[in-house]
């Protein structure tokens, strides 16, 4: 049996490769399909890359959790950074603080079948996403 | 890690072999428009078949590289897009429009082919 979790420190950009590496491995012990575990490495490469582009480090926890019967692969991106002052601008598309194409949370959003973040100025973001095994 | 970028003739032919950082990224374009200034090259094709994400970072730099190589007289072709990772990028929202792809290698040389017989033709010979 797989380990059901993995933990990544995310401080440079090594790191956030390692993370959606992680991530699918993962996935891949849940019987993902290729499409799947392609759209959640790349929703964790852009998480991942929030960290180290506007916190400068952090972590995203990949684990396998179980709803209703059905199956599925969390991903936790967690920093202490500045925080977003306003998270629903920052989930529209082309919106950026930074210098990347506004694509990252929304985005990554899309790529997900759950997706949620709770941001707070000073504090930090935490970002919580799910994709479900297609049963 | 950094990509092999192959001369042939007046093409260069940069295959990524792995997943790259985004600081490999950023070489990898650092290093094509060092060497279509010094071989005078007239395109450059990028094979991307080995990578399993292309994230916004990714799309945006090989849009750059595409762009910045226009700039110089020359095109760029992306080749080897992996269906799941086209289907990702769409997803996600990055777009390529303006950007030359081709299946694979063969027919990235042959667009480029194209390409440069077009150029040569508009610009009078």
């Amino acid at each position: 049996m797989a380990a059901a979790e993995a933990r990544i420190a995310i401080a440079s950009d090594d790191d956030v490769v390692a993370a959606r590496q992680a991530g699918r491995r993962l996935a891949e012990t849940l019987g993902l399909g290729t499409t799947d575990l392609t759209l959640l490495a790349t929703a964790i490469s852009e998480v991942a890359r929030n960290i180290t582009a506007y916190a400068g480090e952090g972590e995203v926890v990949v684990r396998r959790v179980e709803l209703d019967g059905a199956s599925g692969i969390e991903v936790v991106a967690r920093d202490a950074g500045p925080g977003i002052a306003d998270v629903e601008r920052a989930l529209q598309d082309g919106y950026t603080t930074g210098n990347g194409l506004g694509l990252g949370l929304p985005g990554a959003r899309r790529l997900m079948d759950d997706f949620e973040i709770v941001s707070q100025p000073g504090v930090g973001t935490t970002v919580t996403m799910t994709k479900w095994a297609r049963s | 890690m950094s990509v092999p970028i192959l001369k042939q003739g007046n093409v260069l032919i940069a295959s990524i072999q792995t997943a790259l950082t985004d600081t490999e990224v950023l070489r990898l374009q650092d290093e094509l428009m060092a060497q279509i200034g010094r071989f005078r090259s007239r395109g450059i094709v990028v094979d991307v078949t080995a990578l399993d994400v292309m994230d916004s970072f990714v799309s945006r730099s090989l849009r750059a590289i595409a762009h910045m190589t226009r700039l110089r007289g020359a095109e760029t072709v992306i080749v080897g897009i992996q269906p799941e990772v086209a289907f990702a990028m769409v997803q996600l929202g990055t777009s390529m429009e303006d950007v030359h792809t081709a299946l694979d290698l063969e027919e990235g040389l042959a667009l480029l082919e194209s390409l440069g017989g077009e150029a040569e033709r508009g610009g009078g010979g």
